[in-house]
This record gives structure tokens, sequence and C-alpha cells, in this order.
């Protein structure tokens, strides 16, 4: 679907020396995220080794506040939803209501950020920080690398918000959109994993 | 205000040391000055550092690579005198401390930044011009995963006047290079250069994966693409599935030395073992990432010089990939030791013999090449017959180290020094310089002094095989490696045959410096006007030499495998002819030098903690890479008329020949 989309916008797509530069982009970062998953993968991993590794400190029973991590799933979930809302926005040329749909994600996502961060300053608070134990180690940096996922992806929703507003929607800023869309919902995808492997599991 | 750097940082106290930085010193003063007479600056910046053509880029790799080859050679010539003084109680003149920075140095500079530009050089070299397109997928991309491994390089080289290298080991196990066994910032420097290196390298994967599955000319199918090209998809989907672990595991080590975190620690229930498994998660097939294009390399070779179609090409790719995936599951023959279990040692045991098979497969395919063609023995010819001897026997212990049993008794004995240097010294060593020779006029448009060439080959084989068949006689007297010194007198004799055996690979090198002073003296004479001085078989000959920026004119059309040589053969003309077309180009990036010395900056601040710094190279990494995204200015359209003057020129140089 998405070459498609992309193919419609190149000018010179007839050409047959001419390549779909746009579809390209979106390719290359496919394989970018695939990448990504492989340094989640192995952080996983880790978190599977290491999780028995308490130290004499706290498990993941203790520590874990379901409902709190229920409300940023259902963020982020939300957010995911969002995103698809301005892109199909961006589909019809509705560049308001796309600038729209990427604030309103940008604000859920914040709010994800910010939950994230109140929970691991709770718990350094507690004494339960990532130098109490492996397993505390493998915890924060597993979700903290989440979590950086997720800043970074709002940083990039705020250029792309300047973006959209001094060179609008055209053949650089569709294709980028269109890989932040991949890299967002990919955050969700990962963030299902580790809510239902690390928190789910945690606490059985 | 300058975290742990202070003056003491810098050894004044070691002689060796200290020659060494005066030398660099003087010829660093040297080269500046030179660049500055001659008004060299603009040149360089303009047409070199800031290009986004693969060729050039490939070029630079194989520059740094060659100087990275001599520094890393140092350091094993210095190991191997060391070793041949050091016996019976002697000191020998390294001190240990000194030493193990040395074994050290040497295997990461070997392998990040020897080889690894070296493969990665020759693909950004040949794959473009080998699938007919005109440029990678994304251009800026490969300039930047240059300057970002020149980071790499840069780091390591300032360790050796500012501070110290580890003391590790090239894959700095832990706990060894946790904070609390090596507290100095010598692990430090490894882990920042392989980070920012290694991430430069991940997207060259991207970027070579991307490129060879979406930018082939008409009508080349991916069952009709050489198979240096083909060696190149596989080591880059390599890259893409193991670099990441790479970066994963040293940020892992990062945030246990930085943040008292316990991944690989002894206490606080850390497992050093995860350590173990993630690094040869990605270190093994790292070794494949080496050899794979290297028998590339060798394919394209040999076809063209016994002037017949490859043997078995269908074989050949399917052999490369079957060691593709099996690459991913054979990584704890790297630690037997660990008791895992015999049923876990059995299964990598022979997962790791199955490899033996699509090598095999490979090795007879190369042979077939040979039979009833007619050889030429050229130079890369050598490199390619001295390869599939010495390879074998490398393979053969090889399989003899994946015997678990045996491995118990084998492992980290010089038997595994041997075993390694056999098959990446006579694996990826001889393909790259093989494959230097072989394209060396398609960059430059001469062709490399043949002369001195064999005399190159002749020292690196003999010398090859002096330095390191002691290295698996020795390991059965019990020598273990990383030693510096032993209280053994009878193993002194072979100590003393490996150190001639470096010393005959020192002339190696020489000669190979040699050759290339000779070549460029006598370039005149060794013109390469056609564009295929080797009458050879693939796309990239049937350009002009050097290649024009624009690689091809006209995109070629492709019909079948060795489709230039078939239309050779047919008396077509592979002279392109008008009437040309604007040709689409990315223009030159300054982003990429400048967020790569951002890079460096942030990762020097980092090993030394100097915090306002790494503010300072993180906030410029950040703005520099902004300020490339708001840049809509990237590309141009070469106007026909330009087109039509280089290759009308081409055309005329072709008619004087005639």
């Amino acid at each position: 679907m998405t070459t498609e989309t992309m193919s419609n916008h190149d000018a010179h797509a007839d050409e047959h020396e001419h390549h779909d530069a746009g579809g390209i982009k979106i390719f290359g970062f496919w394989v970018y995220l695939m990448s990504d998953l492989v340094i989640f993968g192995s952080l996983f991993a880790t978190y599977a080794v290491l999780m028995k590794g308490t130290a004499g400190g706290p498990t993941g029973a203790d520590i874990f506040e379901l409902p709190l991590i229920l409300i940023s799933t259902f963020l982020l979930l939300f957010s995911s939803f969002t995103y698809g809302m301005a892109v199909l926005a961006m589909n019809a040329n509705r560049v308001t209501q796309l600038k729209a749909w990427l604030g309103i994600t940008f604000l859920l996502g914040a709010g994800f950020i910010g939950l994230e961060l109140y929970e691991f300053q709770h718990l350094i608070h507690l004494g339960y920080g990532p130098d109490r134990s492996a397993f505390l180690s493998s915890f924060f940096t597993l979700v903290g690398t989440h979590g950086l996922h997720v800043f970074f992806g709002l940083v990039w929703l705020l250029v792309m918000l300047v973006q959209l507003q001094t060179k609008g929607l055209n053949d650089m800023t569709r294709p980028r959109i269109m890989c932040l869309s991949l890299f967002w919902h990919f955050l969700d995808i990962v963030w299902i994993c580790v809510f239902s492997f690390v928190y789910l599991m945690g606490v059985l | 205000m300058f975290g742990k750097l202070s003056i003491d940082a810098i050894p004044f106290h070691d002689p060796i040391i200290m020659v060494v930085a005066v030398a660099m010193a003087i010829g660093g003063i040297a080269l500046i000055g030179a660049i500055t007479y001659f008004r060299k600056w603009k040149w360089l910046w303009t047409e070199w550092f800031t290009s986004v053509d693969h060729k050039k880029l490939g070029i630079m790799y194989f520059i740094v690579a060659l100087v990275m080859l001599i520094r890393g050679f140092a350091d094993a010539i210095m190991m191997r005198t060391q070793l041949a003084m050091a016996s019976a109680g002697a000191e020998g003149y390294l001190p240990p401390d000194h030493y193990d920075q040395i074994f050290t140095a040497h295997g990461v500079i070997m392998i990040f930044f020897v080889a690894m530009p070296m493969v990665i050089g020759l693909m950004n070299l040949v794959v473009p011009l080998q699938i007919g397109a005109r440029d990678v997928a994304y251009p800026f991309l490969n300039n930047l995963s240059f300057w970002l491994f020149a980071a790499g390089a840069i780091l390591v080289n300032i360790s050796l006047v500012v501070g110290e290298f580890a003391k590790t080991g090239w894959l700095a196990y832990a706990p060894l290079s946790g904070i609390e066994y090596s507290p100095g910032v010598g692990v430090d420097y490894w882990i920042w250069a392989l980070q920012i290196s290694g991430i430069g390298t991940t997207l060259t994967g991207i970027n070579f994966f991307v490129t060879i599955l979406k930018m082939r000319t008409k009508g080349m199918t991916m069952f009709r693409m050489p198979i240096f090209t083909w060696t190149s998809l596989c080591a880059n989907v390599l890259i893409i599935a193991s670099f990441p672990i790479l970066t994963a595991t040293i940020a892992l080590l990062t945030l246990d030395r930085y943040f008292g975190m316990h991944f690989f620690t002894n206490d606080f229930g850390g497992n050093m073992m995860m350590y173990v498994n993630l690094i040869w998660a990605w270190g093994h097939p790292e070794v494949y990432i080496l050899i794979l294009p290297a028998f590339g390399v060798f394919s394209e070779v040999i076809a063209t010089f016994a002037r017949k179609r490859l043997f078995g090409y269908g074989t050949m790719v399917w052999a490369t990939v079957a060691i593709t995936i099996l690459s991913f599951i054979v990584w704890l023959h790297h630690f037997f030791t660990m008791g895992a279990g015999a049923n876990v040692n059995a299964f990598f045991g022979i997962m790791t013999m199955i490899i033996a098979i699509p090598t095999g497969v490979k090795v007879f395919n190369w042979l077939f090449t040979m039979f009833r063609g007619r050889l030429e023995f050229t130079s890369p010819v050598l490199w390619t017959l001295g390869f599939i001897i010495t390879f074998t026997l490398g393979g053969m212990t090889g399989v003899m180290l994946a015997i678990p049993g045996a491995n118990f008794v084998l492992h980290n004995s010089l038997f595994v020094i041997a075993h390694f240097h056999n098959v990446i010294i006579g694996g990826v060593l001889f393909g790259m310089l093989a494959g230097l020779t072989y394209w060396f006029p398609k960059a430059f448009g001469f062709t490399l002094n043949e002369k001195w060439g064999k005399r190159s080959f002749w020292c690196w084989l003999i010398g090859f095989y002096l330095a390191f068949m002691p290295l698996y006689v020795l390991s059965f007297f019990g020598a273990v490696r990383r030693m510096q010194s032993y209280d053994t007198a009878e193993w002194q004799p072979w100590m003393l045959l490996a150190w001639v055996g470096a010393v005959i690979i020192l002339f190696g090198i020489i000669c190979t410096v040699i050759q290339f002073y000779v070549s460029i003296r006598d370039r005149k004479q060794n013109q390469d006007v056609s564009g295929d001085p080797w009458d050879a078989r693939t796309l990239e000959w049937s350009t002009s030499s050097p290649a024009p920026f624009y690689n091809f004119a006209h995109l070629p059309n492709v019909s079948g495998i060795d489709t230039f040589w078939a239309q050779k053969q047919a008396g077509a003309k592979t002279v392109s002819e008008g009437p040309y077309q604007d040709i689409h180009m990315p223009r030159n990036t300054v982003a990429g030098p400048i967020i790569s010395l951002f890079a460096l900056i942030l990762g020097f601040a980092l090993v030394w903690h100097i915090w306002w710094l790494a503010a300072v190279g993180a906030i410029g990494t950040f703005v520099s890479f902004l300020a490339r995204v708001f840049n809509d200015d990237i590309d141009y359209y070469v106007p026909a008329s330009e087109v039509e003057r280089i290759e009308r020129e081409h055309k005329e140089r072709l008619e004087m020949q005639a």
C-alpha cells in the first residue's frame, strides 16, 4: 500500500531509469526497523536471563504497578490510532487535519513518557534503581530503551510539524511521515511485548 | 573541567610510544604541510571528503584500511619480537601492561579497521557497477557511514598517545572489562571506537541491502547477479542482523561501567557468560561478513582468468546462502568450555562441521572452473590459488576445533591463534589483495605492476606459513595465547621461526608499497583505455576506467549471467551511443564529515568523563543532522550535453588506441 501511495506522487515514475525514491526510502526504513528489532531482541534475551538475578532485592511482582502501566499502555495504543488518522489525512491531502492528528499523537506519546519517568523516579526513590540488581539493570534498560525510542519519535514528530509548516506536503515530507508512521507502530508492537513479557508475566 | 584527563594521561615514561608519537606527529605535520603547500585542501574537501560517489568512498575506505594495516602489523611484529626474546625467564622488552594493550589493539584494528573497511571498500567500489546502478540507494548515508567509521579509527589511534587502550583482548570479555578489573580508560576507548564505527557499519549494511534489492538494472534478476554481488548481499544481511547485537552488548557493558549496573558483574545477580554469548552471537556472523565477499572476489577472478563461465553458479549462490544461515547457529563453539553440557555442545559442534559442506562446494566450484580453462597466472590468480590451499588447511583445523572434546584441550591455546590467522590471512586478506589488484584499474584507470604484486604474494604466502605453522606445533606443547613470556626454553626455536615468518610478511607489505609507487610512476604505460583490461565478464568492465561519476551513460540491459561477456563474444558494440538524457545525481554533502566530527568529540569526551564536552558533541551531532534534514537541495541533473562530452572523450581515447 505504501509503495503505491508513493509512486503516485513520483513525477518521474514513467522514466525507466529513475528509481522510485520515496518507495526506496520506506523500504530501507523497514530494513532499519528490523535491525532495531534485533537490539530489542538482545535486550529481551538479556532480561529473560537476568530476571531471576534479584540479589536479594525486589522481584517484578514486588514493584510493578499494573494500573499505572495499563494507563500508559492505552495512551500508546491510542496514539497509534491517532497516527493512523494522520496518515489518512495526509493521503487525502488535508494538511491542517494532518497536523492536528500529529499534535494529538505527540501529546499522547508525551503522556506515556511522563508516566514512565514517574515510574522510574518512584522506583529509584524507593532504592530500587538500576544499580540495585541485575534484574533491575535489565528491566530499566529494556523499558528505558523503548522509552528512549518514543522520545526520539516525539522529537521527530516536532520536526515533522515544523517541516509541514515550512515546506508543506511534498516528495520530501510524505515519505518521512510514512517512515515515522512505521516507527511509531513498531514501538507500539515492541511495547505490547514489553507489557506482556515484562509486566504481566512479572506479576504472575 | 577535563574529567579524568590530565597531562599524566600521556605516557612520557614509555620510550616506544613516545618514538611512535613523535614519528606520527612529524608524519602528520609533513602531510598537512604538503597539502597546504600544494593548495589541495579545497580539492580534498570538495572532491573527496564530501563526495557521495560510491567509487571515491570505496577508495577512501581502502586508504584508511592500508594505513591501519601498517599500524596493526607493527603491533604484530612487536608481539612476535617479544615472544622470540622472552624465553626461559627472560622478560623481553615489553612489560605485561603494554603487551596486553598491543594484542588487544592488534585484534581490534585488524578486524574492525583493516578487514572491515577493505570488504566495505570493495563493495562500494564494485557492487553498484556490477548491478548497473548509478549510485547506492542512500548516497548521503554512505558518506556518513564512512566518516563514522573513520571517527572510530581516529579514536583508536588517539588512545595510543592519550591514555591507554584496553588490555582485555579484542572482545573485551566481562567481567575483566568491567569497571572493577579495568578501571582505566582503555576499555572506554574500545567501547566508543567500536560503537561509533559499528553504527556506520549497520548503516552500510542497510544501504547495500536496499541497493542490491532495489537498484538493479533492467533484466538483472537475482539469479543473474555476479557472485561478488551475491556474496555482498549475504554479508549485508549478516551485518543488518548481527551488528545490532554488538551495539546492544557494548551498550550494556557501557551501562555496567558508567552507571554501576550489573549485567555482567560477578555479584548482584550479573551473568558474565551472557556477555560472552551475546558478543559471539555477533562475532561469529562477523567472520562470515568478512569471508563471504572474499569468496566473491575469488569467484570473479577465477572465472575471468580461466576464460570460462564460473562452474556451478547456482550451487555457489545456495552455498553462500546456506553459510549465511548457518553462521547464526554456531556461536557457542567459541566457548565449549562454558559448561553448557554435552547435548548443547554436540549440537553446536555438529552445526559447525556442517559449514564445511557448503564451503567445500565452493572449493570444488573454483577447482572445476579452472579445470580445462586457460588459466592466466596473474597476481590475482596467485592470491586465489594461495587462498584455496591455505584456506582449506585452515578450514580443516577449524573442523578439529569444532569437536567439543578436542576443543577442551585446544581452548585458549596457540592452536586457536594459528587457526583463525590461517583462515583470515589465507581467506580475507588474500581475497582483499586479489580484489584490490583486480579492480584497481577500474578505480584509477591504470593497472598495478604485476612483478611487485607477485613478489608481495610470495612473501605473504611463505611468511604466513613460517609464522603460523610453528604456532600449531607450539600449541601441542601447551603454549597458550596472550602470554607475554614463557619458561620453557625448548619453545624458543619455534618462536624464532615464527618471528622470521613475520619479517617475511613485512617484506610482503613493503613489496605492496613499492608496487604502488612503481605503478603510479609508470601509470602512462599501464593505462587502461579500454575499461576492460582483463577481458572480463561482468558489467563493471563495460564502462570506462575510471568509471565516469554517473557510472553508465545508459543503464545497461541484461539478459543472462555474464551478459557483457556474451556481447563481446557476439561482437556487439559495447560503447554507449547517443542520444543522451539528463542524469539525476545526488549532490555532495558536508553533513557526513561534520556529524562524524561531533560524534568523535562525543566519544572522546565520554572516554574521559568530560561531561560538558560530551554535551557539545551530542548537541552538535543532533543539530548537524537536523541541518541535513532541513536541506532540500540534495540532488541535481547532469545535462545531456555534459554526458555526451564525457562519453565522446572516452570514445576518442578508444579510437586513438585502436
